[in-house]
């Protein structure tokens, strides 16, 4: 897609925004709701890696979000590691478990692909609801460090170090995603999305690039894991390793648009106030309503665009950069009649 | 040293015989056309050689090193490019993107990748279309995007499977004069293809297929004198009319 004169203004006032948002907005409810619609942009931007550019549809990623809340918050419950080195360990862990994954599924096409990555999740959920070293079905607390400082990575007197930690997290997912798609990489990966077989004429290792993709969406799923675990402090196998998560990743992606950069940022940026808002207003007497209104969404998108938000707007700038040539040949033939 | 060679290649699917004790050589340079009726085993050959199979049996040598039972991507790499018998374009991306896709095998940055693939779509043709989504092609289009994107892998030996076949007459000729400067670019061609018309004019030597044997490897003009190969593929009206020449 080409650049258009107010793309790189609004971009910049968008950067601004979303920096200034702590000091504009003081309300500890739009300062949470923002920091999830952050979280899930970035969350969606690490399924797409997997999910939208090689077109492998998962729905296992809570895998590696568990794994990374996992593994950063029992080196510093039980050796006092920084979480901050915790979240590099932890999204080795989910390199490594996204290559054991990943090399026997990726001989799956399509659905069963999908379907495996079900099975993963549920058995990842399993293991952790019964492996006692680190808390079994109960779960870990972590204990409250005082003093809000960078380095422990707690915040307790205002939630604004959190706002900037996940959204440096956003920069990095974006500016990764800006690099792929124009990469090797990238292309290779868009090639297997939409054909595999002619991919490999061409001498593209299928399985490797796939694998690739899946350690580049694991490790940025872990990172996050390990922000969620710190932001909570608490965590359990059915709040992290949960279905729920996997789906949720790849409904921000694909409402917003699979395979591109601004898609699984506008997925967030809408489902996530949506949920949110229902969970408060209708959570008391209907419960579980937000799930219904996904189930809508997917039934919605699916029929009428499979290309989510972003290939509605795609579709509305192409007319409109029609219409504008229409007038300029009708100028000119008038010009010419006159 | 041929560039290509196959001895006694045999794919066997359960109960059927794709191809039986298949030997040829390819010599560098050649343009040879394969032939054969429906069902002969010309595109398990090709699928065999490429990768795409494992052969049941037998040897896969390029270049004097044997591939058999290699990978695509792999046997790609070593300089083996292919179209397919019905067009495999990358729908959703631009012509030059398709066209990058093959080029970044030799040229891993993007803007070098581009280069080569500009200059592969000025070649075949393609560079007004460059930014139209391959979905968007005709399918004669679609084919040269195919050549296009096969050669951008630099390949020295090159299989096209059925190039032609759906083209009008002025749309073959271009193909063949495509297929002629290939050539002369020293790329080895070996095209299946069903238009006699194209083929004979075209190869330096024709191989013919049938019920997955090698029935014949001969020029032109003597495979279409040769009475095995009349009587399996071109039939009574193709003497006839050899005939009345």
């Amino acid at each position: 897609m080409r650049t258009s004169r107010w793309q790189i203004p609004a971009l910049l006032a968008l950067i601004l925004f979303l920096i200034a948002f702590p000091y504009l907005f003081t309300q500890p409810f739009l300062q949470r709701t923002m920091i999830l619609i952050i979280m899930w942009s970035v969350l969606g931007l690490a399924w797409n890696f997997l999910g939208g550019y090689a077109g492998q549809v998962s729905f296992g990623h809570a895998i590696f979000f568990g794994l990374g809340a996992y593994t950063s918050t029992y080196l510093f419950t039980e050796y006092g590691i920084s979480p901050w080195l915790g979240m590099i360990a932890g999204a080795v862990v989910a390199v490594i478990v996204s290559a054991i994954i990943g090399w026997p599924s990726f001989r799956l096409a399509g659905h069963y692909f999908a379907i495996a990555t079900i099975a993963a999740g549920e058995i990842f959920a399993i293991i952790f609801r019964n492996w006692k070293t680190v808390g079994g079905a109960v779960g870990i607390y972590i204990p409250i460090v005082r003093g809000d400082k960078l380095i422990d990575f707690q915040f307790h007197d205002s939630k604004i170090g959190y706002y900037y930690i996940i959204l440096a997290m956003l920069g990095l997912a974006a500016l990764t995603t800006y690099a792929l798609e124009r990469n090797r990489i990238g292309y290779y990966l868009k090639a297997i999305r939409e054909d595999p077989d002619a991919a490999r004429s061409l001498g593209i290792n299928v399985t490797l690039y796939k694998m690739y993709a899946m350690a580049l969406s694991a490790a940025f799923t872990a990172i996050v894991g390990t922000f969620y675990a710190q932001f909570v402090l608490y965590i359990s196998p059915n709040t992290v390793f949960a279905l729920n998560i996997s789906i949720q990743m790849a409904l921000v992606a694909i409402l917003g648009g699979t395979g591109t950069l601004a898609g699984p940022i506008i997925g967030a940026a809408v489902l996530i106030p949506m949920a949110e808002y229902t969970r408060v207003y209708l959570g008391g007497r209907a419960g579980g309503l937000h799930l219904v209104v996904y189930g809508l969404l997917i039934m919605i998108i699916s029929v009428y665009q499979p290309g989510g938000l972003m290939a509605i707007y795609k579709q509305w700038r192409q007319k409109e950069t029609a219409r504008k040539m229409q007038q300029v040949t009708d100028a000119a033939a008038a010009g010419k009649e006159g | 040293m041929a560039l290509l060679e196959l001895k006694g290649v045999t794919k066997q699917f359960g109960g059927l015989m794709a191809n039986y004790d298949v030997t040829l050589s390819v010599e560098e340079g050649e343009i040879v056309g394969l032939i054969g009726p429906n069902g002969a085993g010309k595109t398990t050959l090709f699928n065999c050689i490429t990768g795409y199979y494992k052969p049941t049996s037998g040897v896969v040598r390029f270049q004097g090193r044997e591939i058999t039972g290699w990978s695509p991507d792999r046997v790609c790499k070593t300089g083996i490019a292919r179209t397919f018998q019905i067009v495999r374009v990358l729908k959703e991306m631009t012509v030059l993107e398709n066209v990058m896709v093959g080029a970044f095998l030799r040229h891993p940055q993007a803007k070098d990748a581009r280069r080569k693939a500009l200059e592969i779509l000025e070649f075949t043709g393609l560079a007004p279309r460059q930014d139209q989504l391959a979905r968007n092609l005709t399918i004669a289009n679609k084919k040269r995007l195919e050549l296009a994107r096969a050669l951008a892998t630099e390949p020295r030996l090159l299989f096209l499977d059925e190039a032609m076949a759906g083209l009008n007459p002025s749309e073959t000729n271009d193909a063949v004069t495509m297929v002629r400067k290939l050539s002369e670019q020293q790329i080895t061609i070996v095209l299946v293809e069903h238009v006699m018309k194209v083929i004979m004019p075209l190869a330096h030597r024709v191989v013919v297929l049938d019920s997955g044997q090698l029935i014949a490897d001969d020029t032109p003009e003597r495979i279409a004198t040769n009475e095995r190969v009349i009587e399996a593929y071109l039939g009574e009206k193709y003497r006839a009319a050899s005939r009345s020449h």
